[in-house]
């Protein structure tokens, strides 16, 4: 069962949330590209360097951040309703009585979808992002291919990666037991779970926020 | 059987319950009545363990409830069914599903076995065939019958049943008194139901605990309920004009 459910919220938070994810991906690559070539249009640098820059901007903050502050909306706010009805529906007080862990039934399968799938969608996002960058200024004729290829290759660091890892993995465990939490204590009816449904949004993002900033200080100064 | 011993249970400064005993018999369909706001519901989520007392313990057989671990806690309620009042049936799940899942969550039965055991409780609450329906393609009776269905699945030693007839005509309010009174001489459980039907406390009222403003203000079976003369309890058996006429006129006969 616990197997079944895991399976089940995997392919919610995975494949359900690929599409959103993927638009939002290519239109943040797209933009962050336009503008730093604008940005950088005057200056001595090589356009190269807008490769560079998209491909690090997106394994490093955009993809990870955009991601899981969409995912808090899409999928936190689903986690919320979802526990929080079972809790008005007095289906979590039946399977108490069964004898069912409902904490680690309901909960637990949401953390280990989330922690494997998230990242695995952020990586997605980052790669979608850097095609963005290409299709924007490249197919509009800002610069050279070879030049924006040239970027993508220069001075990579793997470390970055293992940044993007990490904070999915904290991200994606926040707004997975911030979610859970605020749908598995509701109380009242369905305005009360609206508004768990916010706060499980609310407190995510701003909870990611504050992460994003702690991983930056703790992993890169 | 069940032995509530001196509950206490409040809420902030509202004290709900006010130092409840009583024995639920084994084999019996045992009552809990009283208007709304009497405190039935706090007692019947006291004895399952949904609440904590504020004071006083509940005994399984020879257990105190109150005092197990979570793990001692999970083990009797292996043991117990509910049927809600509600019926709490998993909306995504079809009706087998629903019966099957203390199956899936508990045994190490296979498919078939499971399959098996559901369709013999299907068969119990005469819902034969409604396997693949889902709760909202069947009719309120038909949720309450497969919410027993579930209830007995894991053939428990206690069921308790939250309002059972609410929002049922009365025709198959009976047919599920009928079913529950069964299956509590069938598989010699012990029966804890909260109602304010009074045609269930005449029907399968065995051993009636009345609560009033908190307290235990009467108790007995459906045959003393007539001859009692506690005004409380005849305050709420004929609380309807239709049902003082009838007893005006049977007094008068």
């Amino acid at each position: 069962m616990f197997y079944k459910e895991t399976i089940r919220q995997m392919y919610d938070i995975g494949i359900g949330s690929l599409p959103i994810v993927a638009i939002i991906s290519v239109f943040i690559g797209a933009v962050t590209a336009v503008q730093i070539s604008y940005q950088l249009s005057d200056a001595f640098i090589p356009n190269y360097y807008i490769g560079y820059l998209v491909r690090d901007m997106m394994i490093i903050e955009l993809a990870v951040t955009f991601t899981c502050l969409v995912l808090a909306g899409k999928a936190g706010s689903k986690m919320a309703a979802e526990i929080g009805g079972m809790r008005q529906k007095e289906h979590i007080d039946a399977m108490e009585i069964m004898g069912v862990n409902t904490s680690s039934y309901l909960v637990f399968p949401k953390i280990i979808a989330a922690v494997f799938c998230i990242p695995i969608l952020v990586f997605i996002s980052a790669i979608i992002g850097i095609f963005g960058g290409y299709m924007a200024t490249i197919l509009a004729g800002l610069f050279k291919e070879s030049e924006y290829i040239k970027g993508l290759r220069a001075f990579f660091d793997p470390y970055n990666i293992v940044l993007l890892y990490v904070k999915a993995v904290v991200f994606s465990y926040i707004l997975t037991t911030v979610s859970c939490y605020q749908g598995y204590f509701v109380k009242g009816g369905s305005i009360e779970l609206g508004q768990a449904s916010t706060r499980a949004v609310v407190y995510s993002d701003i909870l990611i926020l504050i992460a994003d900033y702690v991983i930056a200080v703790v992993l890169t100064v | 059987m069940i032995r509530a011993e001196n509950i206490f249970k409040s809420f902030g400064d509202v004290d709900v319950l006010k130092g409840i005993d009583f024995l639920f018999e084994r084999g019996k369909t045992n009552l809990i009545i009283g208007k709304s706001g009497a405190g039935k519901t706090v007692l019947l989520k006291i004895l399952v363990g949904l609440f904590e007392p504020t004071d006083g313990h509940v005994w399984y057989d020879d257990i105190d409830f109150c005092t197990l671990n979570e793990k001692q806690v999970r083990d009797i309620r292996m043991k117990v069914g509910m049927l809600f009042q509600g019926n709490a049936l998993f909306d995504s799940m079809t009706v087998a599903e629903n019966i099957r899942f203390p199956l899936d969550m508990f045994t190490k039965m296979t498919l078939k076995e499971k399959n098996t055991r559901v369709d013999e409780c299907l068969a119990q609450v005469s819902l034969d065939g409604s396997n693949n329906k889902y709760p909202s393609e069947i009719s309120g009776g038909m949720q309450k019958r497969v919410g027993i269905a579930r209830a007995i699945v894991l053939n428990p030693k206690y069921l308790f049943c939250d309002e059972p007839n609410s929002g049922l005509d009365p025709k198959t309010s009976i047919t599920i008194d009928e079913l529950i009174s069964s299956i509590t001489k069938e598989f010699d459980i012990t029966t804890v139901i909260n109602t304010h039907d009074m045609n269930s406390v005449m029907e399968i009222g065995e051993n009636i605990c009345l609560l009033h403003q908190g307290k235990l203000a009467w108790q007995g079976n459906k045959s003393e309920v007539l001859d009692s003369d506690n005004k409380t309890l005849h305050d709420f058996i004929f609380a309807s004009p239709f049902l003082q006429r009838l007893k005006d006129r049977a007094l008068n006969k």
